[in-house]
């Protein structure tokens, strides 16, 4: 059904893709009010906007505007009209259309934005604008909707392109129901990492670890070592066992980087790594100090004793060296 | 001004590829998110009315896009100094920047071409806050020449 529907809405607004539309004027040519506007808002202090002085050696004889203030020249006013002289026509018909058929909800999803040259004070600008692309209707953590992408071209007075943009944004269904209002952002929750349940056989494991130790199982009938933990001895059905305290040292048996999906708290990428430890047995952690590219099967590596977060210690691995490294830093901060 | 930001002037052969730019952290308040989206031209009430917000279905005001691109720029440029000039930039945009939060800007060199007489470093860059990745994305930026 749902393709249906994608193919009912896509040839209603088929029409609307590939025109372009505009000029949409600036209310004002750029200024050294709007400038220092942007610039005190952002706190950016780059001296080519708006110190005369340091322009002096510089290719800018004026005030020069960030690149990045691009589309806001040719915006709307407070009261949402635009500059005199530009169009009538609605940039967005196709998305009102979307939204007259139950997709209302609105986001940008992605700029990829291209400066051919600074703007300095005096110049006037518009722009045009073109929606290039509808998908079919795709269903995404948000709902379902369109994602539809759009080229704005941004032109000077003498319609040389100072900058150009695409823009993707996702028209989908809003719930018919609003979801409530959620926790102020004073109180946003910070998620972390969900500790697992300490029971009988793995007490050991953390409770080690929260006093420094690294502990692995051995079993008191033959002796073999085993990880992770497990009630029985997998070689002689033994349910009798002791500890050992490993050294900390090992070599990568294998490893994989993850990158997507990003799913907070960890960081990205993500080396997630199989720790051959040298007393035989293997341990899966997360790799610390050392960039992607410069990880190897088979490289040394020493444990890295972290407090992730309150009442979680884990042990992770570094490249030889990390460990006292982490422990200087440690030193410092107290 | 910051005379850090005056005399900073990062050259081709200050850096390689693989070198990280210097974290930077921004707590986002409410003046942040408001004085930013008028700066941009952007009245929307979801970027200055608390109240309107949370009829919307949203915990608090958020930032809106074109502050979150001025924060990039001025991450790039902070770093690299004013006699760098940013070519190109382009994000995915992630989770909202509400009040009470703090954005974290991290970006690596993953990229040094050769323009003309010029040297371009790609910077592929992350703005994290408690929720995950705000915004994450790359951009050119044509570094200073040498004095």
């Amino acid at each position: 059904m749902s393709d249906n529907v994608s193919v009912a809405i896509k040839e209603k607004v088929a029409h609307l893709l590939n025109r372009r539309v505009g000029p949409y004027n600036s209310w004002n040519p750029v200024s050294r009010t709007q400038v220092w506007q942007w610039c005190t808002a952002m706190g950016d202090n780059n001296p080519l906007y708006l110190d005369d002085e340091y322009r002096q050696d510089t290719e800018f004889d004026d005030v020069t505007a960030p690149p990045t203030m691009m589309q806001m020249w040719s915006m709307r006013d407070a009261q949402g009209n635009y500059a005199p002289g530009s169009t009538d026509k609605n940039p967005y018909e196709l998305l009102s259309v979307l939204e007259d058929n139950g997709y209302a909800g609105i986001m940008a999803v992605s700029y990829d934005q291209t400066f051919h040259r600074y703007l300095q004070e005096g110049e006037r600008v518009h722009h045009y604008t073109t929606l290039v692309n509808m998908t079919d209707l795709k269903t995404t953590g948000m709902g379902k909707g369109f994602f539809v992408t759009e080229f704005a071209e941004f032109l000077t007075e003498d319609e040389e392109k100072f900058a150009e943009a695409v823009i993707t944004y996702f028209q989908y269904e809003t719930p018919k129901k609003q979801p409530g209002a959620k926790k102020p952002g004073s109180d946003i929750q910070k998620i972390t990492r969900v500790h697992p349940v300490e029971n009988y056989d793995n007490a050991h494991f953390w409770q080690g670890l929260r006093d420094g130790k690294l502990l692995i199982q051995k079993c008191d009938s033959c002796a073999t070592l085993r990880h992770p933990p497990q009630p029985m001895c997998s070689e002689c059905q033994s349910l009798n066992w002791s500890t050992i305290e490993a050294s900390g040292k090992g070599s990568i048996y294998t490893y994989t980087v993850m990158h997507y999906p990003e799913i907070p708290p960890f960081d990205y990428p993500n080396a997630i790594a199989l720790i051959e430890l040298e007393e035989g047995v293997r341990i899966a952690t997360q790799l610390t100090d050392i960039k992607p590219n410069d990880i190897k099967i088979g490289m040394d590596v020493e444990m890295v004793l972290t407090e992730v977060q309150d009442d979680m210690t884990l042990p992770l691995f570094g490249p030889i060296g990390s460990a006292s490294a982490a422990k200087k830093k440690q030193e410092q901060q107290s | 001004m910051s005379v850090n930001t005056r005399t900073n002037n990062i050259t081709a052969s200050d850096v390689q590829v693989g070198d990280t730019l210097p974290e930077f952290s921004l707590p986002i308040t409410a003046r942040l998110v408001v004085s930013a989206a008028i700066a941009t031209q952007d009245f929307q009430d979801v970027h200055h009315d608390k109240a309107a917000a949370q009829a919307k279905g949203t915990p608090d005001i958020f930032m809106n896009i074109l502050s979150t691109n001025g924060f990039v720029g001025r991450y790039l440029t902070d770093w690299a100094g004013p006699s760098s000039r940013i070519k190109n930039i382009k994000f995915n945009l992630g989770a909202p920047n509400y009040p009470g939060d703090t954005m974290v800007v991290t970006g690596e060199i993953t990229e040094l071409n050769e323009e003309g007489e010029n040297t371009i470093a790609k910077i592929e860059f992350r703005g994290k806050n408690g929720m995950g990745n705000h915004v994450s994305g790359s951009a050119l930026l044509q570094l200073g020449a040498a004095s």
